[in-house]
Order: C-alpha cells, then sequence, then structure tokens
C-alpha cells in the first residue's frame, strides 16, 4: 500500500524525479566517497558565537542566491517560454544601489531598510523595462535582456564609481553570515521565507495557474480574460524582486561589492536549475519545488568538486560531464523510454494476473 | 555680428599661441601622455594620477594628457602630440601592435619615446626604454617573503583568479614551484575567478575537510576577504598573532586597512608607479647623459612592492594604496 502511494506521488509530480535523482546520485556519491561529508557539527565563530558547520550548511547556504533566482527564473520561463540571462547584472545593479544608499550615511536599520525598499524598485523598474521589451513587443527573452547583460555592470559601476567600495557594520554582516546567537546562516533563513511568500502568493492567488496558461497558450488565455502581456510583466517585475534579494544577500556576505564579479555567471546556473527542475523550458507547466531542488544540486556538485580537490583547471569539464548525464536522463527521449517500459511491465503483470485468473 | 565673433576667436587664438610661445620660453620640458582611462581599474586610476603628480609643473614639465582604451584613438592622439612638437612621448598603449609607423615618425621629429606599463611589439630601436612590470616577480617577492617566515611547516589553501589571465599566471608561478619541489603543501589549490563569494566557498570546503591549513594565499584581495569571512565564521583565528598566515594582492586601501589592523599579513602590488623612473631618465637625457640600467630589450623592470603588516604604515597606506 505504502509503495503504490509512493509512485502515486511521483506520478503526480513526475518532473521533480528528475531533480530528485540528481541531489541522491550526489548524496549517495559522497557518502560513498566520504562519510564524514554530512557531518553537521556545532563551532563558535571568532565573535564568540555558536555557529552550525559542515558540508552540508555551506551547501544550503551558498546555494542561497542561485535558489531564489531560479525561483523568479522559473515564472519568467514558464509565463514567456524564454530565459532571462540578465539576472546577474540586474543583481549588481541592485546590489550597487544597496551599497550606494547605506554608504552614503550611518549605517543603521532605516538605511538598511531604505536601502533594500530602493534597490527593490530599481531592480522592478529593471525587470519591467525587460518585461516590456518580450511581452509588449515580442522580442525573444534571450535577446531582450542581452542589453541588461551587456551593459548593467557598467550601470553598476556608475552607480558607485571605485573598483570594490567596502563597508563595515554589523548589521550588514547579520544580513549576510549569522545573526549573533542564530546558529543558522542568515541567507538559509532569507530562502526559507522567499519560499513561503512564494508560496503563500500561489495558495491565494490565480498567478500560478495564469503564468501556466500564458505559456502554454497565449491565444487561449487571452479568450479566458487573461491578459498574457500584464502576466508576462509581472513575472519579469517578479525576477526583479528575486535579483534585488539576491544582490543584497551576496553584497552583505563580505561586506564588498565588485561590480565586475558579483554573481558572475549566475544566470546560466539559474536556467540550468530550472532545467535540472524539470520545467520545460518553452514554457507552460512548471514546478517552483523543481529548481529549487535543482539550484541546490548544482551547488552540491560545486561542493562536492571541491572536496574531492579536482585541479582547478579541470573542475569546469567534470561540472559539465555531470550536467550532460542529468540533461540526458531528463531529456523526452529517455522520459518516454522509461514511461513505454514501465507501461511494458505493467501490461505484463495483467497478461500473467490475467492468466492466473482464468486458471 | 558674426564679424565680431570672428574677431574675438582670432583674438583669443593668437592670445593661446602667444601664451604657447611663453609656457616653452619658460624652458619647461614638454611630455605627451598617451595611457588608458582612469576608470578601467584601481589600477589605472592610481597610475593616472601617479603621472599627473609627478610630470607636474612644479616639476619642469609642460604635460598633456590623452586618454582612451581603443588603440586608433591613442595612435591620433599620439600623431597630434608629434605634430604638436612634444619633447617627449610616454605611451601605455591598448593594443601591442600598430605602432611601428608612429613611432619612426616621432623617431625623425627627434622626439624620445617612452613606453610605460604595457610592452609594445616593435623595434627596441624605436624607443628610449620601456618601464614594464613582471608579472611573475610579484608571485615571487610574495612567495619569497612567505618562506621568510620560517613556518615549521607550510600547509597552504591557494585561491586563484580566472585561470589564464596575465595576473593569475604570474600569481600562480612561483607556487606551484614550491608546491612542486615539496617544500610547501597544496591543501587546497582552486580558481574563484576573482569571486569574492567564491573564495569563500573554497575555504569552507577545506575547512570541512578537516585537513589542517596555516597559510592562504588569496590572488587578490576580494578574494582574501572572502577566505577571510569563511574562517571568521568557523572561529579560526588569523593575521598577525593568528593561526592562519593571510596574503593578498593589488594593495587597495581598505586591504592595506587590515594589514594595519594585524587581520592580513601581507599584500603584494603589482607596481603602477612608473613616472618616477621615466621622469628621472628624460632628466638625464636632457642633462646628456645616457641612460642606465636597462635589459637587452631596453626594457627596466619595475620593482614591485610587498607589505608586511608588521611594517606598514599609515603612510604607505596614502602613498601606495589604490581606491578610496
Amino acid at each position: 500500500m505504502k509503495i503504490k502511494k509512493k509512485s502515486n506521488f511521483f506520478q503526480n509530480n513526475s518532473q521533480l524525479l528528475i531533480p530528485f535523482i540528481a541531489l541522491i546520485l550526489l548524496v549517495l556519491f559522497n557518502l560513498f566517497r566520504d562519510p564524514s561529508f554530512f557531518s553537521i557539527e556545532m563551532a563558535t565563530n571568532n565573535s564568540g558565537f555558536p555557529v552550525l558547520q559542515g558540508n552540508l550548511i555551506s551547501i544550503l547556504n551558498g546555494a542561497s542566491e542561485l535558489v531564489i533566482l531560479s525561483m523568479g527564473m522559473t515564472l519568467v520561463t514558464a509565463a514567456s517560454g524564454g530565459q532571462d540571462i540578465s539576472v546577474g547584472a540586474l543583481a549588481a545593479i541592485a546590489g550597487s544601489v544597496f551599497v550606494k544608499i547605506i554608504k552614503s550615511g550611518e549605517i543603521n536599520a532605516g538605511s538598511v531598510i531604505l536601502g533594500f525598499i530602493l534597490c527593490c524598485i530599481v531592480a522592478m523598474i529593471f525587470g519591467a523595462f525587460n518585461g516590456m521589451l518580450v511581452a509588449c513587443f515580442n522580442i525573444q527573452p534571450m535577446i531582450a535582456t542581452l542589453i541588461l547583460f551587456t551593459c548593467g555592470r557598467s550601470v553598476a559601476y556608475w552607480i558607485n564609481g571605485g573598483a570594490t567600495p567596502t563597508f563595515t557594520s554589523g548589521l550588514i554582516n547579520a544580513i549576510g553570515s549569522f545573526i549573533p546567537g542564530v546558529p543558522i546562516p542568515t541567507p538559509i533563513i532569507i530562502v526559507v521565507i522567499v519560499g513561503i511568500i512564494f508560496a503563500l502568493v500561489f495558495r491565494f492567488t490565480n498567478l500560478s495557474l495564469y503564468v501556466q496558461t500564458v505559456g502554454i497558450n497565449k491565444g487561449a488565455a487571452r479568450l479566458n480574460g487573461i491578459n498574457p502581456t500584464l502576466i508576462k510583466l509581472l513575472s519579469f517585475v517578479i525576477l526583479g524582486i528575486c535579483c534585488a534579494i539576491a544582490g543584497v544577500i551576496n553584497v552583505s556576505r563580505l561586506s564588498l561589492i565588485n561590480h565586475e564579479t558579483i554573481l558572475i555567471n549566475i544566470e546560466m546556473d539559474a536556467i540550468l536549475a530550472v532545467a535540472i527542475g524539470g520545467n520545460a523550458l518553452g514554457g507552460g507547466k512548471f514546478k517552483l519545488v523543481g529548481s529549487i531542488l535543482g539550484a541546490y544540486a548544482i551547488q552540491m556538485l560545486t561542493t562536492t568538486l571541491y572536496a574531492m580537490k579536482v585541479p582547478s583547471t579541470d573542475i569546469k569539464a567534470y561540472k559539465a560531464i555531470v550536467i550532460i548525464i542529468l540533461v540526458v536522463i531528463g531529456s523526452p527521449v529517455v522520459k518516454d523510454a522509461i514511461t513505454k517500459s514501465r507501461l511494458r511491465r505493467a501490461q505484463r503483470k495483467q497478461a500473467i494476473a490475467g492468466g492466473k485468473g482464468a486458471e | 555680428m558674426k564679424k565680431v565673433i570672428t574677431l574675438i576667436l582670432a583674438c583669443a587664438m593668437i592670445f593661446t599661441m602667444l601664451m604657447g610661445t611663453t609656457a616653452m620660453a619658460a624652458d619647461k620640458i614638454s611630455v605627451g601622455i598617451v595611457n588608458n582611462p582612469p576608470s578601467e581599474s584601481g589600477y589605472r586610476e592610481a597610475n593616472v594620477n601617479d603621472f599627473i603628480s609627478v610630470f607636474s609643473e612644479e616639476n619642469g614639465y609642460e604635460a598633456s594628457f590623452y586618454y582612451s582604451i581603443k588603440n586608433d584613438e591613442q595612435l591620433s592622439a599620439a600623431r597630434q602630440f608629434i605634430t604638436d612638437g612634444v619633447d617627449f612621448l610616454l605611451i601605455s598603449a591598448a593594443e601591442t601592435t600598430g605602432w611601428d609607423a608612429v613611432l619612426k615618425d616621432a623617431q625623425d621629429a627627434g622626439i624620445g619615446v617612452f613606453l610605460f606599463d604595457r610592452m609594445l611589439d616593435c623595434d627596441p630601436s624605436l624607443f628610449e626604454a620601456a618601464v614594464v612590470s613582471d608579472m611573475a616577480q610579484e608571485g615571487t617577492t610574495a612567495v619569497e617573503w612567505l618562506k621568510s617566515l620560517e613556518l615549521p611547516e607550510y600547509n597552504v589553501i591557494h585561491i586563484q583568479g580566472a585561470m589564464g589571465s596575465d595576473a593569475q599566471l604570474g600569481r600562480t608561478g612561483a607556487l606551484d614551484a614550491e608546491f612542486e619541489a615539496g617544500t610547501m603543501k597544496k591543501v587546497a589549490q582552486q580558481t574563484a575567478t576573482w569571486d569574492e563569494a567564491e573564495a569563500k566557498k573554497i575555504v569552507e570546503a577545506a575547512i570541512n575537510s578537516k585537513e589542517p591549513f596555516n597559510v592562504i594565499y588569496a590572488e587578490n584581495d576580494g578574494m582574501a576577504k572572502g577566505a577571510v569571512a569563511a574562517l571568521d565564521e568557523a572561529g579560526i583565528t588569523h593575521g598577525v598573532n593568528g593561526d592562519v598566515v593571510i596574503m593578498g594582492f593589488d594593495c587597495n586601501k581598505w586591504a592595506l586597512r587590515e594589514l594595519l589592523a594585524g587581520n592580513w599579513n601581507y599584500d603584494g602590488q603589482c607596481s603602477p608607479f612608473q613616472a618616477q623612473v621615466i621622469s628621472d631618465m628624460i632628466q638625464k637625457l636632457v642633462a646628456g647623459e645616457a641612460i642606465e640600467g636597462l635589459n637587452e630589450n631596453k626594457q627596466i623592470i619595475s620593482v614591485e612592492k610587498g607589505f608586511d603588516a608588521k611594517t606598514i604604515t599609515e603612510e604607505d597606506i596614502a602613498t601606495y594604496g589604490l581606491g578610496e
């Protein structure tokens, strides 16, 4: 009975199978390689507060920005059938605005909140700009966001000037590292909060349904009274907010912003997380949980390679091999083959059971 | 009305020409400086400011500056300087090729050419001297300093920049040689592609592997800061009185302040200060003496600085620190 329930879960959520397999493979591989890989222990940091420590914490903590961005990216992918490649650049702009505001005076709760709100607004405006190009002018999302991808980091530079502005504040440290006395890294807590907000929005609004409808068939959506332009625009604005949160987390981690390197190449990882999560990159149905699992799988892969001491010159090649395997497992051809073989086995079982019944 | 404006303009032009001649007559050495724009990086900003302060009027120079990141714009600026009849032409080229014709024109016009920061792909007879950096020297200086600590053992976490970049190759070479010779042990060697947050993750992974380490060699300041953040979270002490030696590069002002506070141990620099060396050589040429100390390619390798947390002063930070 129990087994039957489980198979039902995966039949209803078959797209979650791939990210689950990816994570489980990585976990098993690490347990086999080094059983202490996932051990977590309590340590005392240099400020004298107890903190949790271990590879698992590192992975959960390190993937925070990627998880948040891949949630927004999933919405954009589902609604517009394309990807936003400017998320790293937009996060750099948002981070820059945040740094500019908090550096303009004394750093206190007020200036941090003001900085966060302003950088959210700026990121929403840029997101709306991307969304407008896609929704109103029907430009391919990747081409539309190429503009911001190209110029975003220069814009971030203009906002602050100076190569790497730095600042020191216990408050910023609490956002990017640990709140004194709380042993869990703050970025993990922020991810949980963002996840809950998304869940609540999906629970109490029709956003998820509308996004899927627009992604599957724009015309049908319009005939049913959904405004596809508005939904697409909205998904880009939401991604903008995600960029702002990711940017603020990243600059807070080290109390510094380097416009050229902040969250560099994260757009590719975010798209990959969406793909590993089993979401159709052509738009339509989506599962946020899949992308989240995908994002953690990517970070776990990187951490595993660091732990294995793969030479720095080869690390990208190793990453690519694993990704090829994951993507091939998740490809429609392999998926179809698995479903067919399953169906055949079920039929054979039925036939045998039928034969037995006849006897 | 038009005639009045023309007259005023003509007067103004004559006036400036007269001004020009009087300035020339004041026995100042005129130099034309072609450089990359200061917005390029903190390094370039310091480089540009260095030349502005050394080739000042108080020091007896009449300097004109031109900044561009494009080679063709730099070339036409250099031509303009030759037409203006400067005494010396100082060039930090955007690209290494395409300069032969201009340098030949300068030679024919009797203008002395100095190259700085970047070498040109041309015949050494076309310029007086080149003041350039040797990236490998930076790494060697840092590793020599590390060896001078005479630690009982060296277990090093090495965080690299973007693989294949000049700075990465120069800063990695000397340390790699030590790893190969077996004098130092490689606990981890990973590239963070200059990304501070990635550097933190690399150090976290090294800490979680439980392998002991006592040196972090990060190839720029940002990545060193990332590494230190990981140590702070894990409760590992670092710096002058700590368990782990922290080494960074670039000498940003904020990084040197970390040194002064004793949180880090060493910061190396690819020196952006070449102006004084060139000024000295120009003074010699003007006095009719020969330039000494050049190698076979007519180069002077600029001295790379490295700062030790125990000896650094506020004055060093003000003089040599980059950025704000």
